[in-house]
C-alpha cells in the first residue's frame, strides 16, 4: 500500500504525549497500522517524553513499594519475543477498527442511509468524549464534508478514493489539514469511497447531515 | 557470575551516555535471564522519576506509586518487548506509563498503541547486543529543550507532562488551534534537528 498523505507533525506529537481525543487517537492509530513512515515519526516524537522522563528530579518511593514489587515478581508470566507483525494486506481492516466498529469487514457495517449516495454509521465511543467518530460511504461524485470548523478533524480513507486541491486520496490516506483550509473534497472512484471520520464537536457545529447536503457549498 | 552495571565507584561508568547504554544492557539481562539484580537496579533509577512523572500529572503520591508498581512489573515482564530500534530504555518506560496512565484515567484503550508497537517489534535479524550502544537521546532531550524558543517548549511540557489536549492549550493561552499546531510541529522538528546532530 502505497501511501501519500500522512499525519501532520503536531498530530503525531499529541498521540505520542497520549493527549488525542479516543475518536482521533483511532484514526491515527488506524492510519499508522498502515504506514511505516508515520510509526517512525511516533517513536522520535516518544523519545522527546522519554528524555522528560529520563530527566525528572526522583521522588523517592517508599521502601514497601520496592519490596512488594520485588516480591510480586515470582512466577509472573513473562512476554516471550514477538516477531513483528506482518503488514496489513490491502482491503484488510487493522485491528484498532476491527475492536472500534465490531466488525471483521467493511461488509459487515450496519449503514444508516438518509441522501442518495451517501450512508452514515456512527462508532460509538465511551460516553463523555468530545471528539465523535463516523464511517461514510459515499458514491462516485459526492463530496466529503469539508473542514473548517474550528477543530481537528482527521479523515482517513479505507476504500476508494477522492480528489482534492491536495491530490487524490486512497485507502490508507490521512487528511490531517489545518481547521482554516478550505477545499473541496470530490469522491472518483468507481466503487463507494469508505471513509473514517473523527472531528470535534465546536459550539457552533453543523450536523454531518447538512454538511453532506450541500456538497459544494465550500463550507 | 552478574555484577551490578551501575558502579557509582567507576567515574567512568557515570557520564551520560554510558549511563543509558547501561539501562540497555540492564533491560537485556532481565530479558535474558529474569535477572533480579538487574531488575532492582533499573528499578532504582526509574521508579522515583516515574513517580515524580505521575505527581506532575496530577497524580498523589499513593496513586502515584499504584502506576509505579504497574510500570516496574511491566518492564519485568514485557522486558522481551523492548527494542532499541524504537528507542531508549526511557522512552520505553515513557510509553509504558502514558499507557498505563491512558487506561486509568481516560476510558480509552491504550492498546491503540500496543498494536503499533507490535509492527515494529524487534527483528531477529538485529541481535540486542548490536542495538546497545544505540540511543543516547535521552541525555540529550532536556538541553534540546532548552535551546528552542520557549513558546514551543511550553507546548511540548503541557502535552508531555501535564496532559493537555491541543485544543484545550489553545483555550488556556487564548491562541488559535493552528497556532498551536505550528508551534507544536516546529518544536518537534527543531527538537529533531537538535537530536539528530548530537546523535
Amino acid at each position: 500500500m502505497k501511501i501519500a498523505h500522512h499525519l501532520d507533525d503536531a498530530t503525531l506529537v499529541g498521540f505520542a504525549a497520549g493527549t488525542l481525543a479516543p475518536a482521533h487517537s483511532i484514526v491515527a492509530s488506524a492510519h499508522m497500522a498502515l504506514c511505516p513512515q508515520c510509526r517512525a515519526t511516533l517513536h522520535k516524537a516518544e523519545a522527546i517524553g522519554g528524555g522528560i522522563l529520563a530527566d525528572q528530579a526522583p521522588t523517592a518511593v517508599s521502601q514497601t513499594l520496592r519490596a512488594a514489587t520485588l516480591a510480586s515478581l515470582e512466577g509472573l508470566p513473562v512476554s516471550a519475543p514477538k516477531k513483528p507483525s506482518a503488514p496489513l494486506k490491502a482491503g484488510a481492516l487493522p485491528d484498532v477498527l476491527v475492536r472500534a466498529l465490531g466488525v471483521t469487514s467493511l461488509d459487515q457495517i450496519k449503514w444508516h442511509r438518509k441522501l442518495p449516495g451517501v450512508a452514515i454509521y456512527d462508532v460509538p465511543l465511551p460516553k463523555g468524549t468530545k471528539a465523535k467518530l463516523k464511517l461514510l460511504a459515499l458514491e462516485k461524485g459526492r463530496a466529503m464534508p469539508d473542514h473548517g470548523h474550528g477543530g481537528e478533524e482527521l479523515t482517513l480513507v479505507l476504500k476508494g478514493s477522492y480528489s482534492d486541491k491536495f491530490g487524490k486520496f486512497t485507502a490508507g490516506d490521512v487528511a490531517d489539514l489545518a481547521e482554516d483550509v478550505e477545499h473541496q473534497p470530490i469522491v472518483d472512484s468507481d466503487e463507494t469511497c469508505i471513509c473514517l471520520i473523527s472531528f470535534d464537536v465546536p459550539a457552533k457545529f453543523k450536523s454531518i447531515w447538512a454538511r453532506l447536503a450541500q456538497p459544494f457549498s465550500g463550507m | 557470575m552478574l555484577m551490578p552495571l551501575v558502579n557509582m565507584t567507576d567515574p567512568s561508568a557515570t557520564t551520560s551516555g554510558q549511563r543509558n547504554d547501561i539501562y540497555a544492557v540492564l533491560l537485556h539481562r532481565v530479558a535474558q535471564s529474569r535477572d533480579r539484580l538487574a531488575f532492582a537496579e533499573l528499578f532504582d533509577h526509574f521508579a522515583p522519576r516515574v513517580k515524580s512523572f505521575m505527581m506532575r500529572k496530577g497524580c498523589n503520591a499513593e496513586q502515584a506509586e499504584d502506576l509505579v508498581q504497574e510500570a516496574m512489573i511491566a518492564v519485568w515482564t514485557k522486558a522481551a518487548l523492548f527494542s532499541t530500534d524504537r528507542g531508549s530504555v526511557s522512552t520505553w518506560i515513557f510509553t509504558i506509563a502514558r499507557n498505563l496512565w491512558i487506561d486509568r484515567l481516560r476510558r480509552e484503550k491504550s492498546q491503540l498503541y500496543t498494536d503499533l508497537e507490535d509492527f515494529d517489534a524487534p527483528d531477529g535479524a538485529t541481535g540486542a547486543e548490536e542495538n546497545l550502544g544505540r540511543s543516547q537521546e535521552d541525555n540529550y532531550v532536556a538541553q534540546a529543550l532548552e535551546q528552542i524558543p520557549v513558546e514551543q517548549r511550553e507546548l511540548l511540557i503541557l502535552s508531555f507532562v501535564e496532559d493537555v489536549p491541543q485544543s484545550e492549550i489553545a483555550q488556556r493561552l487564548n491562541i488559535p488551534l493552528g497556532t498551536v499546531k505550528s508551534r507544536m510541529r516546529l518544536g518537534y522538528q527543531r527538537m529533531r534537528k537538535l537530536l539528530e546532530t548530537v546523535t
